[in-house]
């Protein structure tokens, strides 16, 4: 008899000096500093060695963590035609690079990836855009490389991503810059035109006025003319195009108000016959932008236009007469031969040549599940090889390859600029109409009596009907909707995302990674009833297995005692046996442990049978993990949503599925990522406004075809595939309350509406009448203005505040 | 009052040098990283070297 070891348990708690994370015990350690992995040491030495241990002292524990970490190659960053492709500017001697590093998060990262050159005298500096996550450095080519750069990057934690992303954000940029151009003169001119107008305002005579007063004017137009012209182009603009496209925008009102407000103005000056509404033009149009600028918030660092380019390598080795090169991807071609590493990606359809081959499908179906192939099967692009490198024969083009093929779909292709139903839009078109109604009307009216007053009525009305409030009601409502719901964790790429959501009526979810926590699994034991003595036993054959199930299991089954075992023997792919307290104990696969008859149902999962000298007791099966609060979001939603699930898993987990989603809910399985687009399109044949949430690489073709496509994600700056929003996984539970405050916010805008009606309703009684003076105009513009702002932004916090999400 | 033609000449010349100001600064990329700088300001470290070059390269 072997006498019970008793396993000491760790007392006090050590966390990784490096990350943070709880060491499981202190094996590795440098003097009191203990890491929780040999990646985390191994950094904290390179940093140690360099003397930049400021580091740790800026952030505690700024590192994140390297427990994943693998070895990387980064021999294609040598291929010149990649490395042209990632850098920004060389001259031969100098090249200036810029990096995306979404690890970073603290001071320190800041603090370390701008103290490069200490580690490598080649790099000259680096500057770290910390919004957009961005690192710009120069390093001179004859003393170290791209390929150097990145692997010292990557030594200490920051892998940059590479890839061939199209430099979007840098445009981006440029139109950003416009704006704040447009803004600065628009408001430079405005704040010197009411200066100006000053003494019109308040009626000032005397006998030496009458002059100036003609000079302020002219001053006036020429401070007008780069607003016209340049601030206020991008209505016209705007305007002309939506016209062409036979719709009536919001621009088209603003642009006829504008020209009105600086034609009569001209025609006033020069005539000398009044002072115009020049300072009412300049401050329209600044207010106009000020509500733009408000509503393009954007979050630079998150990116929701990626494609499967994002997600492949940018090179692949080459086999060619048995000498291995790295290609860059895109030139590969149907035929070659190419060598693919462990955990790398098969970039196009190839035939295995090795004698076999250990895909993860994981990225493509959500399904981390290796899958074991053999010499002379197809390999479809998407899946990543684990274990040994693998050789491969291509035998389809990448753009026409499995994973690939979904982005030829015409979802893909869909006109960015399509017109939006917007709700300022619809009302627009009214607005247009019933103004040119009342104009033409009132110039009727005066036309017999008084030709003069006919066109100074005419102008007016356009003047004052101009819809400033109007058209500031929308972006300051949904910019700061966008704005609380970033506060959530609800990131969306723009204010147009909030219409759509609050127009929604049909709900489809993905389901692994979506509704299930990712990575998070849970345990179901079934079979007779696990005795403490049994379950002593099992933990002590699992102890000795690093195998993850066993890891999994050691912790579900949180047995305080172990037994040594005997004859211990670990069959890969297939289980584990031993002799423990004399009785023999196998756990592993049906096969491994049945010894013929076994009464136990197959089960989808994966499934773990143990038996106890020879009997089989029961099995434990590993289930997807929910997340917290689905039952609740299940059941509010389905109340005012058609509600689906889709998935690429097969029907064993149906009836745990129904005990989330009631009644009615539809689910479909065994979806491919192409065959959850055509869902998502027969949806809308039936006239249905549908909301995908989905997370993976599968769901792409669905979250792009849907009216709202969310990806969920533990970690935003994670990849997600292109979408409207993206949402960290913690706030999955809010999304019931994300609709409802877009239906809200819609509320909002029709309400503002309705003020900025008021409004012109008093505005419309002077200028029919023909007595709109200069004064009213410049009181009425900016009052209705800044009242519909306040309204807007206000009543959002406010109801957000009371629905918790502020 | 024709010192007041004066006046708004030399208030509107003033202005403009900060609306030039301004739109040089748009236009030098300052307001591009509005968060970085706040940080790095902190940083007890005495050699930073010359961190134009990198702005200035990028922008070629």
């Amino acid at each position: 008899m072997l006498a019970p070891v008793l396993q000491s348990k760790i007392s006090e708690k050590v966390t990784c000096f490096h990350c943070g994370l709880e060491c499981e015990n202190k094996e590795i350690s440098i003097g009191e500093k203990y890491f929780c992995c040999n990646g985390c040491k191994t950094v904290y030495e390179i940093i140690e060695a360099n003397n930049l241990c400021n580091y740790y002292s800026i952030d505690e524990k700024p590192g994140k963590t390297q427990k994943q970490n693998i070895k990387r190659n980064f021999d294609f960053l040598d291929d010149e035609d990649v490395n042209a492709k990632l850098i920004d500017f060389t001259n031969g001697k100098r090249t200036t690079v810029t990096f995306q590093i979404p690890q970073m998060h603290c001071s320190s990262c800041i603090w370390i990836l701008e103290n490069l050159y200490k580690f490598n005298s080649g790099i000259t500096n680096s500057q770290v855009n910390f919004l957009k996550k961005t690192l710009s450095l120069n390093y001179t080519e004859e003393l170290t490389s791209l390929k150097e750069v990145v692997e010292q990057l990557d030594s200490i934690g920051y892998l940059p991503q590479l890839n061939l992303e199209s430099g979007l954000s840098n445009h981006q940029n440029e139109t950003n810059k416009k704006l704040y151009y447009k803004i600065g003169i628009a408001g430079f001119c405005f704040g010197n035109i009411m200066l100006l107008s000053f003494p019109e305002y308040l009626s000032f005579v005397d006998s030496n006025t009458g002059n100036l007063k003609q000079i302020f004017a002219f001053v006036n137009i020429v401070l007008s003319l780069p607003v016209f012209f340049y601030s206020a182009s991008e209505y016209f603009i705007s305007a002309i195009k939506g016209l062409r496209k036979k719709l009536v925008n919001i621009d088209v009102p603003i642009s006829v108000g504008i020209i009105a407000l600086f034609g009569r103005s001209l025609f006033e000056i020069i005539s000398g016959t009044g002072a115009g509404y020049l300072d009412s033009l300049a401050a329209l149009i600044f207010f106009l932008l000020t509500g733009k600028l408000f509503q393009s918030k954007t979050y630079e660092a998150l990116n929701f236009e990626r494609n499967y380019t994002s997600y492949f390598p940018i090179a692949v080795t080459h086999k060619r007469l048995d000498k291995e090169t790295t290609i860059p991807i895109e030139k590969l071609k149907v035929g070659m031969k190419i060598i693919v590493k462990s955990n790398e990606l098969i970039p196009a359809d190839s035939v295995l040549i090795s004698s076999e081959a250990n895909i993860d499908y994981g990225f493509v179906t959500g399904e981390s599940e290796a899958v074991r192939k053999i010499n002379g099967d197809i390999i479809y692009s998407g899946g990543k090889q684990v274990g040994g490198e693998i050789e491969l024969e291509v035998i389809k083009e990448i753009s026409q390859s499995y994973l690939t093929q979904l982005w030829n779909n015409k979802a893909f292709k869909k006109d960015f600029d399509s017109p939006l139903n917007s709700i300022v839009n619809v009302v627009s078109k009214y607005f247009t109409a019933a103004i040119f109604v009342i104009a033409s009307s009132a110039f009727l009216f005066w036309a017999f009596t008084n030709a003069g007053l006919a066109i100074n009525a005419f102008t007016a009305v356009l003047i004052i009907a101009c819809p400033c409030a109007l058209a500031l009601s929308t972006p300051f409502t949904l910019g700061n909707t966008l704005r609380i719901f970033g506060k959530n964790k609800f990131y969306i790429k723009n204010v147009e995302v909030i219409e759509k959501l609050a127009a929604i009526n049909n709900i489809v979810f993905d389901k692994t990674g979506t509704i299930t926590e990712s990575g998070k699994s849970q345990i179901e034991y079934s079979g007779n009833e696990l005795s403490d003595i049994d379950n002593k036993l099992i933990s002590s054959l699992v102890k000795n297995s690093s195998h993850p199930f066993s890891r999994a299991l050691l912790q579900f089954l949180n047995s305080e005692e172990t037994e040594k075992c005997e004859d211990f023997i670990e069959i890969p792919g297939e289980g584990l046996q031993a002799v423990i307290d004399n009785k023999k104990i196998k756990i592993g696969s049906r096969n491994f442990v049945s010894v013929g008859n076994n009464s136990f149902p197959n089960k989808s999962g994966s499934t773990v049978f143990y038996s106890i000298e020879g009997k089989i007791k029961g099995y434990f099966r590993v289930t997807n993990l929910y997340r917290n609060g689905l039952k609740d979001i299940g059941a509010a939603l389905s109340k005012n949503y058609s509600v689906s699930v889709v998935t690429g898993d097969n029907r064993g987990e149906e009836a745990n599925l129904k005990k989330y989603f009631p009644e009615g809910t539809d689910f479909l399985f065994n979806q491919l990522p192409q065959e959850k687009l055509e869902y998502i399109l027969s949806l809308q044949n039936q006239n249905k406004k549908v909301l995908m949430i989905g997370d993976g690489l599968n769901d792409a073709g669905a979250l792009k075809q849907s009216e709202v496509g969310i990806s969920i994600s533990e970690d935003v700056n994670n990849f997600s595939p292109a979408c409207d929003g993206i949402l960290e996984s913690n706030s999955f539970i809010k999304l019931k309350d994300f609709i409802s405050f877009s239906k809200t916010s819609k509320k909002i805008i029709i309400i503002s509406f309705i003020i900025s009606f008021l409004y012109n309703l008093a505005g419309l009684s002077f200028a029919v009448q023909g007595t709109l003076s200069p004064v009213i105009a410049a009181i009425l513009m900016p009052v209705s203005s800044i009242s519909v702002v306040l309204f807007a932004t206000l009543s959002t916090n406010l109801i957000a505040k009371k629905r918790g999400l502020i | 009052m024709d010192v007041m033609i004066l006046l708004i000449a030399f208030s509107l010349l003033v202005a403009g040098g900060f609306l030039i100001a301004f739109l040089w600064a748009v236009k030098n990329g300052q307001f591009d990283d509005k968060y970085t700088p706040s940080v790095r300001i902190l940083f007890d470290d005495k050699s930073q070297i010359d961190r134009k070059l990198v702005s200035k390269e990028n922008q070629i």
